[in-house]
């Protein structure tokens, strides 16, 4: 399908190790690689690490502790990409079991950043025998690890001259690796590509084989630039090869809890996904109409929460696009919410690969909001050719959309211009000009060299080089600790500003997502019952990454009566469902977990994080502030769409006549009461996480959860008030 | 004057489930409806009128992201 370049490869190192030996969801050791020494190493996992961080992520952050000082910045060599697992890795009775979940330090947050991937990586590692990967170091030259976890073998070789774009890489990969055609599905491949060289937006593809199409398919560990630190360290991919999984693969515990669990989702999931979600129609892009519906659709760089156009780019739109009735869009062996959909037989316009025909990955809620909203591109052609590229150059949709956003805001308010655009018109809307942004960011030339770093440093070059209201920039500039927002308008959800704000690597949903539990549906007026739902959502979905699951099948599929056997913030955590996990969990490991003990489990890697921020020179109150745009209406424009909503909340807090008031002086008035209600909500989300008013976890709450390792209390001790 | 999930609400006659459902622009097809604490089932939407004072619940039963 693609061309082919002339490619030399030579094999640096190889190490052999005991094929995998998994004893109840666990294999207790890690698999150890540097880079710049050619070293492969079995490390063990320490038996108080495993009790106090469970597996999956909590691993994970404590190994990077481990492997970076205060000092290491996100390319020195010393930093660490870590390949997580998690006890319930794998199972395949229960749906969203084969999440990837990654652990590095950011180039975009300068501190520990996550990430959870789909694809069949992360299963195919621990039935090979490791709970972890850990990769430091870095390669003098591209290289490709080869994992073989039936042979007992890993392999690193220098592999030159191969395009590290993913799409044309892993067809490569997948022939040269796989014994034959039904090999081909014992294989998943790690890749990202040259969009993650050149920017700070780099993301991971992880592979799976679809049999039925016969292709090669991808999800995307996406944010916070994990994709630059693995090309930075000149790794070009990771091929792991397994086969021989099985019901049993994991050795588990109690398979009859398993089997009870995994019976009751697919039940559900067969008879209500097509009137509940349609995640097996269309996936995460059926929140589209929605957002747009109850004016959450981020529009033109998160100025507007819907659009007249939306419905060019909506789930009708996309129900017929996306090919229908495909198994192979499970991207883990037995999950029934089969959310993966693709595009087939896409024919590109632009780039290198124009006139190509081929399979876009997608497009998800997030890609198609951030391009096609955000950016004003309501065309769903574009959308899909955005998407492809992003993939394929290993590039983040939702940083690179929300950052095109930002700049189109810029340039229609001649913050920038032609002149420093390179002749690049960027107004809202302008399909071709944002496509060859896309390109531009991945060669890193052109003014795609800036809009490669991502908003925070943009703000920094438009501020210092071409003389920006640094106020304004700091106001439209839709990031928070360095990372840009997901796609979601949070306006009228002060919970969800929080959710944003306050989570650890930054405004990603997938710590939080209480929009419409506190904005439509009211169910979380006080501050108190605000910083509830900020204590326990961000804390179950935290725990998903640690035992190896996705949250897709917690809530985007709900029991039939779970709203009128459960009321208010009770009905939102889906006991049913929460039961199955704790279920799950005893089933795999034997040990019994009550609904607590899960949140205490997430509690104390939730806790870590947050410490580990600290550590880093962040973690503290300041690094939660969030741009005023996220809160409410920054321009005059945005005040007189919604004249009649904000006059009436003026209304109620001002102790003047609103009627004698100018609109930037009902704005100035407006922001400074919300920017209070958000202290406010910081205070009473602090408080109910045993942390001081700076945001610190205290020392008690430290004890508590039974993490007080001498280093982390050293850390904590600093920052005592 | 009405409450629909606890904020106030301008009531007028002939009022129904149906009715506010549409002027509330709450197209979410999965939501849960109660009338001063009673459920109503889908199907009385159109006949199920809303007097002055009440208090509707309209619970959405969305995941989001």
């Amino acid at each position: 399908m693609f061309k082919e370049n002339e490619e030399s490869k030579k094999i640096l190192t190889s190490f052999k190790f005991e094929p995998g030996k998994v004893e109840k969801g666990y294999t207790d050791r890690r698999l150890y690689i540097n880079l710049s020494e050619n070293k492969i190493k079995e490390k063990p996992i320490d038996p108080r690490v495993k009790e106090a961080f469970t597996g999956g992520r909590g691993y994970g952050i404590w190994y990077l502790w481990q492997a970076v000082s205060n000092r290491t910045k996100w390319n020195d060599p010393e930093n660490e990409i870590i390949f997580c697992t998690g006890p319930i890795c794998g199972i395949t009775q229960y749906s969203g079991t084969g999440k990837t979940h990654i652990v590095s330090l950011s180039p975009e947050t300068a501190t520990v950043n996550d990430n959870n991937v789909g694809g069949y990586f992360a299963p195919f590692l621990k039935f090979s025998g490791w709970d972890l990967l850990e990769i430091q170091g870095k390669a003098k030259q591209d290289v490709i690890i080869f994992i073989d976890g039936n042979q007992g073998k890993v392999i690193i070789e220098e592999a030159t001259g191969l395009n590290s774009d993913t799409y044309l890489l892993i067809e490569k990969l997948i022939e040269r690796y796989a014994d034959n055609e039904k090999d081909r599905r014992n294989i998943s491949i790690v890749s990202s590509g040259k969009g993650a060289e050149n920017t700070n937006l780099g993301i991971l593809n992880v592979s799976w084989y679809d049999s039925r199409r016969k292709h090669i398919r991808v999800k995307q560990a996406g944010r916070g630039g994990t994709g630059s630190v693995f090309r930075n360290k000149k790794i070009l991919a990771i091929v792991i090869k397994y086969s021989g999984v099985n019901a049993n693969s994991n050795n588990v515990a109690n398979p009859e809890l398993i089997r009870k669990a995994g019976q009751r989702i697919t039940r559900e999931i067969l008879k209500l996904d097509h009137i509940q979600n349609g995640m097996r129609e269309i996936g995460t892009v059926n929140l589209l109409d929605h957002m747009q519906n109850y004016n959450c659709l981020p529009v033109h760089n998160f100025k507007f929460g819907s659009h007249p156009d939306a419905f060019k780019i909506d789930s009708k739109v996309w129900h017929q696009r996306m090919t229908q009735n495909q198994a192979g869009d499970s991207c883990w062996i037995g999950c029934n919410l089969r959310c993966s959909h693709g595009v087939d037989n896409f024919e590109l316009e632009t780039g290198p690969l124009k006139g190509e025909r081929v399979l876009v990955d997608g497009p998800e809620y997030e890609t198609t909001a951030g391009f096609g909203g955000n950016c004003g591109c309501f065309d769903p052609d574009f959308v899909l050719e955005a998407n492809f590229y992003c993939d394929n150059y290993g590039l983040d949709t939702i940083g690179v959309s929300t950052t095109m956003a930002f700049l189109m805001e810029c340039y229609e308010n001649n913050i920038i211009n032609k002149e420093i655009t390179e002749g690049l018109e960027l107004n809202f809307g302008n399909t071709k000009a944002a496509l060859e942004l896309i390109h531009q960011m991945a060669e890193g030339k052109g003014f795609g060299k800036i809009a490669g770093l991502g908003v925070r440093q943009i703000k920094k070059i438009l501020v210092e080089k071409y003389g920006a209201d640094e106020q304004f920039l700091q106001d439209i500039g839709m990031e928070c600790k360095g990372m840009e927002f997901s796609e979601y308008v949070t306006k009228e959800s002060l919970a969800q500003q929080g959710g944003y704000g306050i989570a650890n690597k930054g405004p990603q949903h997938d710590e939080s997502w209480l929009i419409f539990m506190d904005q439509v549906n009211n169910q979380i007026p006080t501050f108190e019952d605000k910083a509830e739902a900020l204590h326990y959502f961000p804390l179950f979905r935290t725990w998903f990454s640690i035992v190896g699951l996705c949250k897709l099948p917690w809530n985007d599929i709900e029991p039939e009566d779970n709203k009128q056997k459960y009321h208010g913030i009770e009905a939102a955590k889906v006991p049913e469902h929460v039961e199955n996990y704790c279920w799950l969990f005893e089933g795999v490991t034997g040990k019994r977990l009550t609904p607590e003990e899960l949140i205490l489990q997430s509690e104390r890697v939730h806790n870590l994080q947050r410490l580990f921020n600290l550590r880093m020179g962040f973690g503290t109150r300041e690094y939660d502030k969030i741009p005023y745009r996220a809160m409410g209406p920054v321009t005059v424009e945005e005040y007189e769409l919604h004249k009649e909503f904000y006059d009436q909340q003026l209304q109620e807090i001002a102790d003047f006549d609103i009627k004698t008031k100018t609109v930037e002086e009902k704005i100035k008035t407006l922001r400074k009461y919300r920017e209070e209600q958000y202290q406010k909500l910081c205070d009473a989300v602090y408080n109910r996480r045993g942390w001081d008013t700076n945001g610190v976890p205290t020392l008690e709450t430290i004890k508590r959860l039974k993490i007080d390792f001498p280093e982390v209390l050293e850390v904590v001790k600093k920052y005592q008030l | 004057m009405i409450k629909v999930n606890g904020r106030d609400r301008e009531w007028e006659e002939n009022l129904t489930v149906d009715l506010l459902l549409k002027k509330c622009k709450y197209s979410f097809p999965l939501i849960i409806v109660k009338v001063n604490g009673k459920y109503i089932p889908k199907e009385k939407y159109k006949d199920t009128l809303i007097k002055d004072n009440d208090d509707v619940q309209v619970i959405h039963s969305i995941a989001g992201g």
